[in-house]
């Protein structure tokens, strides 16, 4: 039951209203507070010459779903590197702007990057699992992050892959090696494996597009789930899955140079009432 | 219409001449293998037939004008100089590698790249020169008479690197970068990255180089004879002069007859055995990494 609420409550009315109930997993605050966790300004993204995203300011509420939404090409999975720093990866990429993560420049250079991502995990387009046994790929970033003891490391196995749904799946092969999983349990191994280092927002790129339909399914279900525990913020090319588990919609589009932010509000208003006449066209399937 | 000319039902004439061709010189190439392997049996023949192989590996000494044909101080050598120089090649090679791939700007890297390519392409020659001239008295300071082991060691290490090294490069460059990305995302470090990630994804690209070093090792022959002493004993301290199969081969092949002769072809054969040995595993570890 939980679940068919949970997945239809992304644009429905009761969110505003704060009469939002949370199902069984959901521990956290109720959603859609609009508590501003992460707080961008004026972000701009460019590689060498190029640039990807320019001047972008938006907010994004805690224990919210955003989904970005827009065409390839706008900038949108530049604007989610630039939330875990791992636009510091791709040689002569530069960012400028504002980005505060609960009141922290994590645009500092001296911040620490390995505790920023820890705070703000990634789920890729691909699953990519380590090649390496299940338990392992859940273990080693735990234990690269200090946790050394067996009970620890069990009893936190045990709870990421229950939270996605993958335990009874995979309870008795664990040592197997992870890349014989399929895409979809491939994928909510990597968002357990995630969800392990504790963080409080979730960066997704396209989470469901390496999947087929049922497992891309499965998955959104899972991801509509973790609202109110963990901020969200998701890439999606499918609209139809932004309705259904977003809050929030913040839609980009591409302009002469670089990608912009065109309309960001609640997902039942892009949806249903955009501002703004290329949100209106591209929602309805007219453009891109 | 583009068919109008050609049936589509069969290749062209061109292709089926083409494939004649080809596979009568894949042919050639897989059937040197097999004539060699035959030419050292029938070589190695009057010997074997008379004593077996046994002999080969109890006989206490190597002295084929009596009848004694023992190969194992040699083959202790040979293994001994090969293990030695895997073992610091590996080491220093998959290191270099290492730091080639994540540490070094790519305005050092690449250059490096292009040296450990042409330190690939010296003569084995020139490097027992330099053994000889540089090494020999170096170690003979130190512990005479210096011509030994360890000097052979350490050019079979020179001499096998480039290939460690670059096969161990090519293996790391091979790491898919969702894996890096994804460990960046953990917020793994990147030591953590290399040793939990990056070493064991691969490790068998890594381990296959390391294969194709060993037989390269193994089959050396002119600069080991240069710098190793060519004495023929079971190497107790790395100090030892020693003289590995190869180089006995090279020495004596010049005078030896009759049995003798046939004692050198056996040699010949279980080097030729080991190395075979050592590609068919480096294939299969290679193989492997796609189903990993």
């Amino acid at each position: 039951m939980t679940q068919t609420l949970d997945r239809h409550s992304g644009c429905s009315p009761s969110i505003d209203a704060g009469t939002y109930t949370v199902g069984p997993l959901q521990s956290g605050p109720p959603c859609c507070v609009p508590e501003p966790l992460i707080r961008v300004t004026n972000l701009s993204v460019s590689y060498g010459d190029h640039p990807a995203l320019k001047d972008v300011t938006l907010d994004i509420y805690k224990g919210c779903i955003t989904a970005l939404i827009g065409p390839s090409g706008c900038g949108k999975t530049s604007f989610l590197s630039a939330l875990n720093r791992l636009t510091d990866m791709i040689p002569g990429c530069r960012v400028e702007g504002g980005i505060r993560i609960g009141g922290q420049d994590i645009l500092a250079p001296r911040l620490d990057v390995s505790a920023l991502r820890r705070e703000v995990g990634m789920i890729f387009q691909k699953p990519n699992p380590f090649p390496l046994p299940i338990r392992r790929n859940i273990e080693m970033p735990l234990r690269e992050h200090g946790m050394k003891k067996r009970a620890d490391l069990d009893e936190t196995l045990e709870r990421v892959l229950t939270d996605v749904g993958l335990w009874a799946e995979v309870k008795d092969r664990l040592d197997k090696p992870a890349l014989a999983l399929s895409g979809g349990q491939q994928q909510r191994l990597c968002i357990a494996r995630a969800l392990a280092l504790a963080p409080s927002v979730l960066l997704m790129d396209e989470p469901c597009s390496a999947l087929d339909p049922i497992a891309s399914g499965i998955v959104e279900d899972m991801i509509a789930q973790l609202r109110g525990r963990y901020t969200v913020v998701i890439v999606t090319h499918n609209l139809a899955q932004a309705k259904r588990i977003a809050n929030y919609a913040a839609f980009f589009w591409l302009r002469e140079r670089g990608g912009t932010l065109v309309e960001f509000g609640h997902c039942r208003q892009i949806f249903e009432a955009p501002a703004h006449d290329l949100t209106a066209a591209y929602v309805s399937g007219m453009r891109g | 219409m583009i068919w109008s000319k050609h049936s589509i039902s069969s290749p062209s004439r061109t292709d089926a001449r083409l494939a004649g061709w080809l596979s009568i010189a894949a042919g050639l190439a897989a059937a040197v293998l097999v004539l060699i392997v035959l030419f050292l049996l029938h070589e190695s023949w009057p010997v074997l037939n008379r004593i077996g192989w046994l002999r080969f590996l109890t006989d206490a000494a190597w002295h084929p004008s009596e009848g004694l044909f023992g190969l194992a101080p040699m083959l202790w050598a040979t293994l001994a100089s090969s293990t030695g120089a895997l073992v610091l090649a590996g080491g220093l090679g998959v290191a270099s590698a290492l730091f080639c791939r994540f540490y070094a700007p790519p305005s050092a890297a690449r250059p490096y790249r292009r040296m450990v390519t042409l330190l690939a392409g010296i003569p084995s020659v020139v490097f027992g020169l330099w053994g000889l001239t540089v090494l020999v008295p170096l170690i003979a300071r130190w512990q005479p008479p210096g011509a030994s082991l360890l000097a052979g060691i350490l050019i079979l290490t020179l001499m096998i690197l480039p290939t460690v090294a670059l096969t161990a490069d090519a293996a790391l460059a091979a790491v898919p970068k969702a894996y890096l990305h994804g460990a960046a995302a953990l917020g793994m470090s990147r030591s953590g990255t290399i040793l939990r990630v990056v070493l064991p994804a691969a490790r068998s690209g890594i381990i296959a180089g390391l294969l194709l070093a060993a037989g390269r090792a193994l089959g050396e022959t002119m600069a080991v004879l240069m710098v190793a002493g060519n004495v023929v004993q079971t190497p107790h301290s790395l100090f030892d002069p020693v003289r590995t199969l190869t180089a006995n081969i090279a020495l004596e092949m010049d005078y030896a007859t009759g049995e003798h002769r046939a004692g050198l072809f056996v040699s010949g054969l279980v080097l030729s055995g080991m190395i075979i040995l050592l590609a068919v595993a480096a294939l299969r570890f290679g193989g492997a990494r796609s189903h990993v």
